[in-house]
């Protein structure tokens, strides 16, 4: 059954990604942002599958440190990712509640916890510039660039690799987990 | 789709079936050529695949198909013998009708093929003289004839055969009524080719209705028989729908979400006076355990399924490597789950083929062995203790466990210590090991050494186990453990530092609480790693935290002795006086005690599969989903038990100290610290007395009382040379030794442990950590030495370390008298 069930959830998904990809070749695209760190992040709106309020999470011994755990998604277990750590940030505050972007990708349907929720924005292409050479090549795998907003830089964030937690298990040392 | 493709996809599943029915009644055929039942069965199959071929214009098929037919017919009739060429040859015709429906399925067209060869082939073989009775003027246009003799002469002609061929009676009868019956179609139907093909389908399709009366003659004695065996054989066309397995999936997901909706309901239910949702709820709770069940039971397959092909696999690579095997099996109906049932297939297909190839020995070997020319090999199936246990055993040779071992030491997969003692059985199990293989040559079939450890990666990965046995000269026998289904399985929920988990329980041994004085004597340990005496057996100990580190994370482990000595203050001290409770598992045939917080209760939980970032940790098989929402982890007891090390995985290279400490506890041998002492003399020390090994700067060694002493985090640790404190005992007193333990240089200590007091001891040179058991060789020729062995080819003392100890401080207050000035 897991293999069916995780199957069943690719087959989707792969349905789900191409729609996206063709998608992607528009000018003008949708983000949903969000704070991590006081930073601007923007993740393309297709991606996200709902944003939910924090609940409890079940937290994974011996996971690496990015894990922080399980969440129960109406029926579903959802591995749940600190997006804090997988992007080097420091720690949020124990008193600061996450909110949980939960996003699709290749591998899943996976729980992103980032600081706040912002909104949806549309960019323009023109907008966008690529990571500066001087970004740590492990975070310029996952933060594809900026548009340059108005009044702020939002940081466009590949879920996918986000998502990828060997990459950042090798590197757990400078996470600081 | 419309309706022609609905019947050409019905028409290439059922022949699929019929293909695979098809080889192995060949095969069973050639071992027992006057068996009309199987005869009769492999024309059928081969006449109904005419007849449809012919109906939807497949004319490569048709005919291929029916020179067959006409083949088997000329052998159903018995002027012809059943052969090994002509099996070979009708196996050749059942793959090129095979290749043929392949290529329909996939292109709609039967291809590019020439058979002319194989069609003549067969024709040839059918022309052959008929090797006894005087039938030969038949030959020629056989299959007409045959038609043409008409169902009486047939059918009573067919019963004499049976009687006079000696079979089961009964069985021979209503296959003879069968063919009977099918040859008074055949005659019917005039020459299939032609037009009739509806007719002949219908026809092929009613056959069994049509055995259900059958003509009276042959089978009147036992008319109820037949009419039943008939009835089962082909009502089950009707009687069964083909359905999607991703629909059966579907479902499947969705009754493991009731499952868990019901969970919740239930527990609620509970918490209610309100009667009315109390039955409700009970009423849910026995719907959904049916429904369960019932869903469930769709997805099962027998294992006979997956076994008719292997009688031909079996065949042809008997014949490629010029032996004789005959298969055996038993438990076909064993059912599993469709999932688990293609998940072993690939496996079980290997591991028959290494039984061929490897184990079974030419015909000329095995009568110079004394053995039947034949060798068999059996397949047997059966459920044990809510799993499926499949053994694949052959006659052969047995395993070769001189040249397992040598490989395996060759490979570097094991120690030549290990090596030495290793049980035969672990022995014969490291061929399961990566890169194992001992075939000498490579052969097409096995031997390029993916083989094995694949299978058993396979098999581990659906939740099973693989075991060999092997008897040199007997034969080997593999025995694989299937669990019966993945998706819903029964699980003991528990407690550790405040989270559940579930434990599966098909590896749920026992429960064993220790109250009160027990819990603090109840537990043992050999060398730090703990043990619980349970009945007379001794079954180590694994705690959950720490496998899980949830308690290390805050207390600093040095060394493997200090990693040991916390797991043995959890076990003993801090859980104090509380209630121990261990739940004794079994992984892959061993058993170990796994000790929890608390154990909640037993529950039917739904495996939900990890996500990619966890499946590396081999801890855990899967999450669920408890009756109040939150999220357990499911346990997965062979990682658990690998990676604590109580089974051992023969690679001892990356284990961990602490972990190799462990298993030398199990397997009686000792990990020691090898070291020059007095006069280069080579001594060794338990590893696990040892709680690190410090280089102790020369300058920071103080003198208190009348002792060396260092600072040790932020402890006194007193300092015994270990020349000194021998030689102390030979010729009191020693002051020079005591002066001269100041130096500027850095001092090799190895901090020990005893009676919860820490010692350091001075040595000349850390040489080594072996691993090696203390068979004591000659009694020690000093005191403070226990006795004396050989390590690593050299011989060596064993420091008694409490003499060493107690000698030291029994010794120095005595002789040395206070306000001596010593330095």
């Amino acid at each position: 059954m897991t293999e069916l069930v995780t199957q069943a959830m690719t087959e989707k998904m792969t349905e789900k990604t191409t729609e996206k990809l063709t998608e992607k070749m528009s000018s003008a695209r949708q983000f949903c942002t969000f704070y991590l760190n006081h930073l601007l992040f923007g993740v393309e709106s297709q991606k996200i599958q709902e944003v939910v309020t924090y609940r409890e999470l079940r937290p994974v011994p011996l996971a690496p440190p990015v894990v922080t755990g399980l969440m129960n998604l109406r029926g579903q277990v959802v591995v749940a990712l600190e997006l804090r750590r997988r992007l080097e940030l420091p720690d949020r505050p124990p008193d600061m509640t996450p909110v949980c972007l939960v996003v699709r990708t290749a591998g899943g349907t996976v729980c992103l916890l980032a600081d706040e929720v912002g909104n949806v924005v549309e960019v323009e292409e023109q907008t966008f510039e690529p990571s500066p050479e001087t970004l740590s090549p492990r975070l310029r795998s996952v933060i594809l660039g900026v548009h340059k907003l108005e009044h702020q830089l939002m940081h466009v964030l590949d879920t996918d690799q986000a998502c990828e937690v060997q990459s950042v298990a090798k590197g757990k040392g400078q996470s600081g987990g | 789709m419309n309706d022609a493709d609905d019947i050409v996809k019905e028409f290439l599943v059922e022949s699929y079936e019929n293909l695979d029915r098809l080889d192995r009644d060949l095969v069973m055929l050639e071992k027992s050529p006057n068996d009309r039942e199987i005869l009769a069965s492999v024309f059928r199959t081969i006449h109904t695949i005419k007849g449809t071929s012919g109906f939807l214009a497949f004319n490569k098929l048709g005919a291929v198909a029916h020179v067959g037919e006409s083949l088997l017919g000329r052998l159903r009739d018995g002027q012809l013998a059943l052969d090994g060429e002509i099996t070979t040859a009708l196996l050749t015709m059942v793959d090129a009708v095979r290749q043929m429906l392949t290529s329909i399925e996939t292109s709609g067209l039967e291809g590019e093929r020439d058979d002319s060869a194989l069609i003549s082939e067969l024709t040839r073989l059918q022309r052959a003289e008929a090797p006894d009775k005087g039938r030969a003027q038949e030959s020629g246009k056989s299959k007409v004839a045959a038609a043409a003799a008409g169902p009486g002469a047939l059918s009573t002609d067919a019963s004499v055969k049976v009687a006079s061929s000696g079979l089961s009676s009964k069985h021979g009868n209503i296959e003879a009524v069968t063919v009977a019956a099918e040859a008074g179609k055949a005659a019917a139907a005039g020459t299939m080719m032609e037009e009739d093909a509806t007719g002949a389908l219908e026809d092929a399709k009613k056959d069994a209705r049509k055995v259900e009366q059958p003509p009276p003659r042959p089978a009147e004695a036992n008319e109820g028989q037949p009419a039943q065996q008939g009835a089962r054989a082909q009502s089950a066309g009707d009687s069964t729908i083909r359905l999607d397995v991703s629909l059966l999936d579907h479902l499947m997901n969705l009754v493991g979400e009731l499952v868990l909706a019901r969970n919740q309901i239930l527990q609620c239910a509970n918490s209610t006076e309100e009667s009315t949702l109390l039955a409700a709820s009970q009423r849910l709770n026995l719907i959904t355990t049916e429904l369960q069940g019932g869903v469930m039971k769709t997805r099962m397959q027998p294992i006979g399924n997956i076994w008719s092909k292997l009688p031909r696999t079996v065949r042809d690579l008997a014949l490629d490597c010029g032996k004789q095997v005959r298969v055996e099996m038993e438990g076909k109906e064993t059912e599993l789950d469709k999932t688990l049932i293609e998940a072993i297939k690939d496996p079980l297909t290997h591991l028959v083929r290494n039984s061929v190839d490897h184990g079974i020995e030419r015909p000329e070997v095995r009568q110079a062995a004394g053995k039947n020319p034949e060798g068999l090999l059996s397949l047997r199936a059966f459920h044990e203790g809510g799993q499926v246990n499949i053994e694949i055993t052959d006659d052969g040779a047995g395993l070769d466990q001189e040249r397992i071992r040598n490989k395996a030491l060759e490979k570097g997969l094991v120690t030549a210590d290990q090596a030495g003692r290793m049980t035969e059985r672990e022995i014969v199990n490291l061929i399961l090991l990566p890169g194992f293989s001992t075939a000498e040559k490579l052969t097409k079939v096995s031997g390029r050494g993916v083989g094995m450890d694949v299978v058993k990666t396979h098999i581990e990965r659906i939740g099973g186990t693989i075991d060999v046995q092997s008897k040199t000269g007997k034969g080997v026998m593999v025995r694989m453990k299937i669990p019966l289904t993945l998706a819903i399985i029964p699980a003991l929920i528990v407690t550790s530092a405040g989270e559940r988990y579930a434990i599966p329980q098909v590896s749920l041994l026992e429960l064993v609480g220790l109250d009160g004085d027990q819990s603090t004597k109840g537990i043992e340990t050999i060398h730090g790693a703990p043990v619980y005496r349970l009945r007379g057996r001794l079954l180590p100990l694994v705690h959950l935290k720490t496998a899980l580190h949830l308690e290390d994370a805050t207390k600093e482990v040095g060394s493997s002795a200090a990693r040991d000595a916390a797991l043995k203050n959890s076990i003993t001290t801090a859980s104090g006086s509380k209630r121990i409770n261990i739940v004794v598992l079994e992984a892959d045939g061993r058993q170990f005690g796994l000790v929890v917080d608390e154990i909640n209760d037993t529950e039917e939980i739904v495996v939900k599969p990890l996500s990619k970032h966890l499946k590396d940790i081999s801890v855990y098989a899967g999450a669920t989903i408890m009756g109040d929402g939150k999220v357990a982890l499911i346990m997965d007891v062979l990682g658990l038990a690998q990676s604590s090390s109580i089974l051992s995985e023969g690679r001892e290279h990356g284990l961990t100290q602490e972990a190799a400490a462990q298993e030398t506890a199990e397997s009686g041998k000792q990990k020691l610290v090898l070291f020059t002492g007095l006069a280069g003399a080579r001594m060794a020390v338990p590893l696990n007395l040892l709680a690190r090994l410090e280089n102790v700067p020369g300058t920071q060694v103080e003198r208190s009382g009348n002792r060396w002493v260092t600072q040790y985090r932020g402890q006194i640790l007193p300092l015994i040379r270990v020349s000194h404190a021998l030689e102390e005992r030979r010729r009191v007193p020693p002051p020079k030794d005591v002066v001269s333990l100041p130096t500027t240089d850095m001092l090799q200590v190895l901090v020990l442990e005893n009676e919860q007091q820490s010692f350091g001891l001075v040595v000349n040179q850390i040489l080594d950590i072996v691993e090696s058991t203390l068979e004591p060789q000659s009694p020690s020729t000093r005191a403070g030495v226990l006795h004396c062995c050989v390590i690593s080819d050299r011989v060596t003392e064993l420091l008694d370390v409490p003499a060493v100890l107690l000698g030291g401080e029994a010794f120095e207050p005595p002789e040395i008298p206070a306000g001596v000035e010593l330095n």
